[in-house]
């Protein structure tokens, strides 16, 4: 079980997918999960070991470790991922369900269970709602745990016990803060092409009302 | 997730590029990719372990490695792989998007005398004209920027590609001007500069792409040119002999049916 099962996962919701959906895709796959594995993992790899505090009292490096780092930020990158990847499964899980349906009843009963309309767009739409939700939500979260997307250099600590105010160092601040930013901006570009998706079904099937509604206006006109 | 993803992505561009594209693609992929993985990451993996600084204070050496490395080389090399990587998907779009259209026109019953069925639009090669000259001319220039992009970022950062063996740092907390040693700093610099060569080279083979593009256009609008120039008044003389056939034809009509022309 590694990330090649998602990978496999999601790339069977592209045949469903929107063109957006498609792109939103590529930008998961290429910007995100591939830049998290192949650089960003290893930025954080000795993040405890490399944590250091001007002090020999055993145990304080550990307290304020875990005081200013909770969770780290590289296991919040994943958790983002994977939530806002499996919103995409209720697609597939919904055309597995229409022709689960078919076969049980042997016989057609949807024009194609793949064809966005109906009972699939209604899914769709909630799965691009709940994306949307996990990625304003990690980001948010992000904010409030470490006080804004940047990482300093120095934090001042002095937790029990610590015997006084200890200054502790974090290893790579620089680099850490880059990639927190690239995921920041992956993520807002994800949030604006989720939008985008949105506002495209949206007015798709407005129109399609519209036009149905038209034609019958048109017959009680000419008559 | 790994390099080979990319290359499943990238590799389904390869048949749609030019010969010179489809050489850009195995430099990437084996003269950046594998020495990337292969071999850079065994000589960066202890860079921060083994960066060691005369001094005993606590917090000198993070703080020094941190302001002479603010992003690693081989990070720096990752992220320039991949952005050099995805404009080839803009191609890789503009082709899924035609062949989309194509079957769409096909199923509507538009396309029957060209194509057999729908599988034979999947396998036709898309040849790199009209709008998808444009798509892939723009994906060259785009990887030339990015390429040059990075290249500057690394010479502004390290000032140069070269590491040298001792580094004098005096930030806070180190007490002093103090001497912090880099690992390896011989065998990163033969890294470094392997590593922008190859990208070099990449450029240059980018710059031969678009010109050989450029030409291509060139060459063939010429040949239009031309070829309108031979036959001046082909499309005049085509027209006047229509309507005179037109002419034959309706008078031919008029006496069969009797009426006078």
């Amino acid at each position: 079980m590694s990330w090649m099962f998602l990978r496999d996962l999601l790339s069977g919701v592209n045949k469903y997918s929107t063109g957006i959906g498609r792109i939103w895709l590529a930008v998961v796959f290429i910007f995100r999960l591939l830049v998290y594995m192949v650089a960003a993992e290893h930025v954080w790899k000795d993040e405890q070991k490399e944590f250091e505090c001007n002090i020999r009292q055993p145990g304080c490096e550990n307290v304020c470790f875990d005081y200013y780092f909770p969770v780290s930020q590289v296991r919040l990158w994943a958790l983002q991922l994977i939530m806002v990847s499996t919103p995409s499964l209720l697609v597939v899980l919904h055309v597995a369900y229409c022709e689960g349906r078919e076969k049980r009843h042997r016989k057609k009963l949807y024009v194609s269970p793949g064809t966005m309309d109906g009972g699939l767009w209604y899914t769709y739409l909630i799965s691009l709602i709940v994306k949307t939700g996990f990625e304003i939500g990690f980001l948010v979260l992000f904010y409030k745990l470490y006080d804004g997307f940047s990482v300093p250099y120095l934090v001042k600590c002095d937790l029990k016990p610590c015997p006084n105010t200890v200054d502790c160092f974090i290893s790579k601040p620089t680099e850490k803060t880059i990639f927190i930013l690239f995921l920041v901006s992956t993520s807002c570009l994800c949030v604006i092409l989720n939008f985008m998706e949105l506002s495209f079904l949206v007015l798709k099937c407005l129109i399609k009302c519209c036009l149905q509604k038209y034609p019958k206006s048109l017959k009680v006109l000419s008559v | 997730m790994d390099w080979g993803t990319l290359h499943t992505f990238i590799g389904g561009v390869n048949k749609h590029s030019t010969s010179i594209g489809k050489v850009w693609i195995t430099v990437i992929f084996i003269f950046r990719v594998m020495i990337l993985v292969v071999a850079a990451q065994e000589v960066w993996g202890d860079e921060q372990d083994d960066f060691v600084c005369n001094t005993l204070q606590p917090g000198c050496k993070n703080v020094c490695y941190d302001h002479f490395f603010p992003v690693s080389h081989i990070r720096l090399w990752a992220l320039q792989l991949i952005f050099v990587s995805t404009p080839a998907l803009l191609v890789a779009m503009h082709v899924a998007y035609y062949r989309h259209e194509t079957a769409r026109k096909f199923r509507r019953g538009e396309k029957r005398n060209e194509f057999k069925d729908l599988e034979d639009i999947k396998k036709q090669k898309v040849r790199i004209e009209g709008s998808l000259w444009w798509t892939y001319t723009s994906s060259i220039f785009f990887r030339i920027i990015f390429e040059a992009a990075f290249m500057y970022v690394f010479y502004f950062l390290y000032n140069g590609y070269h590491l040298p063996w001792v580094l004098k740092c005096g930030i806070d907390p180190c007490p002093n001007l103090v001497d912090c040693f880099i690992s390896r700093p011989t065998e990163k610099t033969v890294f470094t500069v392997f590593m922008i060569s190859a990208s070099v080279i990449c450029m240059l083979l980018n710059v031969a792409e678009l010109c050989y593009l450029l030409l291509k256009v060139c060459f063939r609008r010429s040949k239009r040119g031309q070829t309108q120039r031979n036959h001046p008044n082909h499309a005049l003389k085509e027209s006047k002999q229509n309507e005179m056939n037109e002419l034959i034809s309706d008078s031919g009509q008029n006496a069969t049916t009797g009426f006078p022309s």
